[in-house]
């Protein structure tokens, strides 16, 4: 069950220019919850930008009960948010939404992250206790890296992407992911890297290629969308996707039945 | 007012400078009567969830005990189930948001079978608002929800988002006059008619609805609005247009309200922007009897309790007895 908190800022910086990490205490948030989940934050005190921003949960220290998030500078909300600083109190709610599936069976598992979509797989790295974890990120050039040591430390295995190639591989996080999974043998034989599940997170067309990438592979992939919301809660229906149902299709709530789907439910093209 | 009540129901803050300090209790502190009536139906108290924000309440018994509100309207029912507008659906304007969900619902019977059960259990009143594409389909949706235990119909002949009838009911003396007498002949229930403020004068329609039958009249829908992504050149909003909710839009609620009041003798219900108490201070001064609550909701999911618990520090602090004690009691300067 999510709650309306108001908790304190342990920082909030600028990563590279535009892109913020922002740390926060709070018991509640960061016992309960799981990877995928986000919490609801009100930027603005007044009554300028009313809505609030869901933000993804991008690591938990649950020792020390310290959540992080990490947002990009886009609009005036997040403007004022760049603005708090340490000591200020956060107007949140969560955790909301629910998280990516999780299982023992799942021996091996890659993610795949574009830009500021690479949030929520950081935490689902660190608390997958999971035999072999890749990590593919991507990024439109080297000074928009962000948050690489961390996934360095919580992956067996990092490929980096940058669409200018600034730094490791030249293109698509898409296109290193193929290029791994796909790896011919001499009859032409898969013998590429083995998944069991891939979790993507990032602009629509990365994931539709990622899922497209996977089903071709047999792999089980999951999906973290997103959506213009209103409430957070699954009462507004603003957040609508298009998800296959019964040979037809309905709109689902990103912020309540998502924001994580099985890759084959999304209609990535609706 | 410059306090919140304490943990122990205790309110002690300043009043125009004087220190005041009163038990708020839980719901209905000491000797206040929170109680309205409106077409016969007792609402324990003059909160109501605005229909469209609330979906059936589900969510928001997450946070809190929806038997605390005087009254639910439910997301806008049709005949069918309708799947709704492309995303985007919402757009935030300054101090506003705009929306266009295009009446996604389950459907008359849908929310009969699957909602209805879980909203009785909640002790509060219940609203089913309606909308439809034809006067007939008006009429159906009326009389298949007469032979529910519903407590109230709200007539939605105000929504801006779908592309057939409703608010094509609601503009007109002549459109509002026929769709509220049709609907009146099959509606068992207290019939509340909600207006649109996309009219030159509202007063005229208020007055077409109450002489055609109407028990209520609940106001304002959303303005219609648009947002344009300068960048991309084209409209947020998937639909392109919307409706405006949200502070911005109060001012304009509270004139409409009170020149609606001053015209109809029927209870009136104001909307349009509540995020405090005191905002529905201003709806009831201006002659509403109750208000809804609705935009607030996506802001704070307890806004309803919030909005209730600054009426009640109010009628304490200027020592009203009775909601019934403002009701109208606006002195214009």
């Amino acid at each position: 069950m999510p709650l309306v908190l108001k908790e304190e800022i342990i920082f909030n910086k600028e990563l590279v220019p535009g892109i913020f990490e922002l740390a926060f205490i709070s018991e509640y948030v960061s016992q309960r919850a799981k990877p995928g989940q986000f919490v609801n934050i009100k930027c603005c005190d007044g009554l300028d930008t009313i809505l609030r921003r869901p933000l993804s949960i991008c690591s938990v220290n649950r020792k020390n009960n310290t959540v992080i998030v990490a947002y990009r500078e886009t609009g005036k909300g997040t403007r004022y948010l760049a603005r708090k600083k340490a000591g200020d109190k956060l107007d949140l709610i969560g955790p909301l939404g629910n998280w990516f599936h999780v299982s023992d069976e799942y021996k091996s598992i890659a993610v795949v992250g574009g830009g500021i979509g690479v949030f929520p797989l950081l935490f689902l790295l660190q608390q997958n206790p999971c035999a072999f974890k890749g990590a593919y990120i991507g990024f439109e050039s080297n000074t928009c890296i962000v948050m690489e040591k961390e996934f360095l430390h919580c992956s067996d295995k990092i490929m980096l992407a940058t669409n200018d190639g600034s730094k490791g591989f030249k293109g698509f996080v898409t296109d290193l992911l193929a290029l791994n999974l796909l790896q011919e043998g001499s009859k032409g034989k898969i013998n590429g890297e083995k998944y069991d599940i891939i979790y993507a997170c990032g602009p629509m067309p990365m994931m539709k290629k990622v899922f497209e990438l996977a089903s071709k592979m047999g792999i089980k992939c999951q999906v973290s969308l997103e959506q213009r919301m209103g409430c957070g809660i699954g009462a507004c229906l603003a957040c609508a996707c298009k998800v296959k149902h019964d040979g037809d299709w309905h709109y689902k709530r990103v912020c309540k039945d998502g924001p994580v789907f099985w890759g084959e439910e999304v209609d990535f093209d609706g | 007012m410059a306090s919140s009540p304490g943990s122990n129901g205790k309110y002690n803050g300043k009043v125009n400078g004087k220190i005041v300090s009163l038990n708020l209790g839980s719901t209905n502190p000491g000797n206040i009567n929170l109680e309205v009536e409106i077409a016969g139906i007792k609402f324990k108290n003059p909160v109501i969830a605005a229909s469209g924000t609330y979906g059936f309440g589900r969510e928001f018994a997450e946070f809190i005990d929806l038997g605390r509100l005087g009254g639910i309207a439910v997301k806008g029912l049709t005949l069918k189930p309708r799947k709704g507008n492309r995303p985007p659906r919402i757009a935030e304007t300054p101090a506003g948001i705009l929306n266009s969900i295009g009446l996604q619902n389950p459907g008359v019977e849908g929310f009969i079978n699957d909602e209805l059960p879980f909203l009785r259990k909640c002790n509060t009143a219940i609203i089913a608002n309606i909308a439809g594409s034809t006067v007939e389909e008006y009429c159906e949706l009326a009389e298949i929800l007469s032979g529910t235990d519903v407590d109230a119909i709200e007539l939605n002949v105000s929504c801006p988002n779908v592309k057939e009838g409703c608010l094509a009911f609601g503009n007109t003396v002549k459109g509002i006059s026929g769709i509220t007498r049709e609907v009146r002949r099959y509606c068992k229930k207290p019939l509340i008619v909600k207006l649109t403020p996309n009219v030159t004068d509202i007063s005229e329609i208020a007055r077409a609805a109450e002489i055609n039958g109407a028990d209520a009249i609940s106001l304002i829908n959303t303005i219609t609005g648009m947002a344009i992504d300068v960048h991309k050149k084209k409209p947020i909003l998937a639909n392109n247009f919307g409706g405006l909710s949200g502070p911005a839009v109060k001012p304009i609620a509270v004139k409409m309200t009170y020149d609606v009041a001053q015209t109809v003798k029927i209870p009136v219900i104001g909307m349009g922007g509540i995020s405090s108490g005191e905002d529905a201070i201003e709806f009831i001064l201006a002659g509403a009897c109750a208000v809804m609550v609705g935009t607030w909701n996506f802001v704070y999911p307890d806004a309803c309790v919030k909005v209730l618990e600054g009426i009640i520090k109010y009628l304490g602090i200027y020592n009203h007895k009775s909601v019934y004690d403002l009701v109208g009691k606006l002195e214009l300067n």
